[in-house]
């Protein structure tokens, strides 16, 4: 006799505020990865220079960065080559956005298939995450392929040993971009306007991660009293300028790095992540009808 | 068999009419007011009954309201109602697209759902690539998908093209592709809306037979919505009827589908119907009456037993089809099939249509069918029926007889017969 309060699940309209399934998300797996697949394979077919344009893009970014900001723009890379320096910040930086902008519209992007089927909605923001990796091991490839160059040039560069904290970083700043990219994917549903924030605010916040100039320029350029020191700070806080002040130490044994701001970094991004989660599971359930 | 897989208990779903702008964020702000200060949400009770051609006073509806029911592990049940009734709704919840306003939904089987077929179907990969993409979608593993990868493959008749991307497929093919994963689906409860609809007449049956076998051999549980009676009564032994968000009757599928069309339908005739230009379609049927000889409305929607009847159609091509089927599908109240007529049938030949807009007078003999209300539904389909315009019931008659007595004999036909008695001695 099948006892009758014993059900296998249930169906209610509250859920808990964070009740993130992970044992239904490893179930679906395999649907991770063929998204993951789906994604690789389909974005360049019918191009000719396909996965090459994954290379086209950071180069021709740092020659113009390196162009404007180094060359006509005066900034100071030390002794780290300007387009080296450059191609560094790109690289990270390109997998960090990447993986925002490609989340952030996860609901009305995909609002046909989440009409029509149940899974985890979660696996297609974490697809798009892994598949941004691949994208970016093939960009970091390349970032080799130079610094190779140049060292047989005669660069003076070499990377620190905190290089091995590199995937961590890494690891971090997937979980930023996961976060702040499933915060806006719910709130996008229901107001719309955040699509148009989302893509000057990219634009925007790059400015603010020390991309194209290195943090210990602000910091001169705030005692000379030429940077208010509220930009300053938000410059500092941002969670971005760590990553890729951080990266560029490692990589190319330049710029600062401590270890608070690391723990900073990992913490801002786990907040962040942890918040994302709460509000998409939120969304997940209703978002259908708002979209 | 006997015990209970799903249970639906006060199932509710609230929506909110219009659309969302600024007004949006001050009620999610005075809800949220509400929800802090523990009081209940002031919008949940102000909805009304979902009644389509109503205008209401309130902007959120009920499309659900108070839905309670009990499926039985094996069991077919189907699903019907008007348009708007809230079948769709419904199975969204049970599928988990989106959440109840309130009440609860309680399961002891895993649930799968085919609102659509070849739901993520990407057109760049291949066919094989797709039976993966799309299986995992709906929730089988990769291994559950290699072990039958070739019963797939077979079931879909597509082996040819298998390793061709799908955008390369006929409409046709790429529904019977992506029938075939969702055939070979194995969960508890298979929900599924009418997605049956597809394809040709052949693979049409196959699908059939292969959803009466997943419940008959299988002992799996499956929900199903049609606006096909005929299917309906071919599937499901128990039914449901909705009607504005509520269960109106459930039962036997032989009482409710009877019960249905005379009642939900009211006792008006609908001896004429419009349609509106759908872009998606490439062609389709724009108007289809009544007529007498005189080419004259009937009105009434009554015809009596000895007076013969036109079915007028106005349909509209929007571009060139070389081979067409035009049918004419005439049901009884019990939705069974008495007259099942396609033009192939009486010149042997399609027909070709050019882009236009066309009539057609199709003549119904009288004396033919026995007084009772009659449905027509109609169909024009491509060859292969990959492309297809049906419209099921649109047109509602009655056939009605002078003498009452012969009115009430059971049976289908109504044919005066010659009597010839003779006394032998």
């Amino acid at each position: 006799m099948l006892n009758k309060d014993k059900w296998l699940f249930e169906i209610t309209p509250k859920n808990s505020l964070f009740d993130l399934n992970l044992k239904e998300v490893w179930e679906y797996r395999d649907l991770l990865m063929l998204f993951v697949k789906r994604d690789v394979v389909t974005v360049y077919k019918q191009t000719i220079l396909g996965p090459l344009w994954y290379l086209i893009q950071p180069l021709f970014t740092s020659i113009t960065f390196t162009l404007i900001f180094n060359n006509i723009a005066n900034i100071e890379t030390g002794v780290v080559p300007s387009f080296l320096f450059n191609l560094a910040g790109i690289t990270v930086w390109n997998y960090f956005r990447e993986c925002l902008t490609s989340t952030s519209d996860t609901f009305t992007r995909n609002a046909n298939i989440f009409s029509k089927v149940y899974f985890p909605r979660i696996i297609m923001p974490m697809s798009v995450v892994v598949s941004n990796l691949m994208k970016f091991g093939i960009q970091l490839f390349i970032f080799i392929f130079f610094y190779v160059i140049y060292v047989f040039k005669g660069a003076v560069i070499s990377p620190n040993i905190t290089v091995l904290l590199f995937p961590i970083l890494i690891l971090f700043m997937a979980m930023l971009g996961l976060g702040l990219g499933m915060i806006i994917s719910s709130m996008v549903t229901k107001y719309r306007d955040l699509k148009f924030l989302m893509s000057f605010g990219v634009q925007l916040l790059m400015y603010v991660s020390v991309v194209m100039y290195p943090l210990a320029l602000i910091i001169e350029k705030i005692k000379e009293g030429k940077i208010p020191v509220f930009v300053g700070k938000i410059i500092e806080y941002n969670p971005m300028t760590q990553v890729i002040e951080s990266a560029r130490y490692m990589l190319l044994n330049q710029g600062s790095f401590s270890y608070t701001g690391f723990l900073y970094t990992g913490g801002v991004s786990s907040l962040i992540l942890v918040i994302g989660l709460v509000i998409f599971n939120r969304t997940e359930k209703s978002f259908i009808d708002t979209v | 068999m006997g015990d209970v897989i799903l249970k639906i208990e006060s199932l509710s779903k609230q929506y909110r009419l219009g659309t969302i702008g600024s007004r949006t964020i001050t009620h999610d702000l005075n809800r949220w007011w509400h929800t802090i200060r523990g009081k209940e949400d002031p919008y949940l009770k102000i909805g009304e009954v979902n009644d389509r051609s109503t205008k209401g006073e309130s902007e959120y509806v009920w499309a659900l309201k108070d839905i309670n029911f009990e499926v039985k592990r094996g069991e077919v049940l189907g699903i019907i109602g008007k348009n708007g009734a809230g079948k769709s709704t419904l199975l969204k919840i049970l599928s988990k697209v989106t959440g109840p306003t309130t009440g609860t939904i309680k399961s002891n089987g895993r649930i799968a759902s085919l609102l659509e077929v070849g739901t993520g179907f990407h057109p760049e990969m291949t066919g094989r690539e797709n039976i993966y993409l799309n299986g995992t979608i709906l929730g089988m593993t990769k291994k559950e998908i290699a072990n039958k990868i070739d019963e797939i493959i077979s079931f879909s008749g597509c082996e040819r093209y298998i390793d061709t991307p799908t955008k390369r497929y006929s409409s046709g093919m790429t529904v019977r592709l992506a029938f075939a994963v969702a055939a070979h689906l194995e969960p508890d409860i298979l929900i599924v809306d009418e997605v049956l609809a597809v394809g040709d007449a052949e693979f049409q049956k196959k699908a059939i037979g292969k959803m009466k076998s997943i419940s008959k051999e299988g002992g799996r549980t499956v929900l199903f919505v049609s606006h096909n009676m005929t299917t309906i009564n071919t599937l499901c032994q128990r039914s449901i009827l909705l009607e504005n968000g509520k269960v109106l009757k459930e039962g036997l599928t032989s009482d409710i589908i009877p019960y249905y069309l005379s009642s939900s339908q009211s006792e008006e005739m609908m001896p004429k119907v419009l349609f509106d230009i759908d872009e998606t379609k490439k062609f389709q049927f724009r108007k289809a009456q009544l007529v007498n000889e005189n080419n004259e409305l009937i009105v009434s929607g009554i015809v009596s037993t000895n007076q013969s009847y036109y079915v007028n159609i106005e349909y509209i091509f929007k571009e060139d089809v070389s081979k067409c089927h035009l049918t004419l599908i005439i049901k009884n109240s019990s939705a069974e099939v008495v007259l099942f007529l396609d033009r192939t049938d009486f010149y042997n030949e399609f027909f070709v249509a050019k882009t236009g807009e066309y009539s057609a007078k199709i003549k119904i003999q009288n004396p033919l069918l026995k007084p009772d209300t009659y449905f027509v539904t109609l169909g024009l389909a491509d060859n292969h029926s990959s492309i297809n315009d049906h419209q099921f019931e649109v047109l509602k008659y009655k056939i009605e007889d002078m003498d009452s007595i012969r009115s009430s004999r059971s049976g289908t036909l109504f044919l005066p017969t010659e009597w010839d008695m003779v006394k032998k001695n």
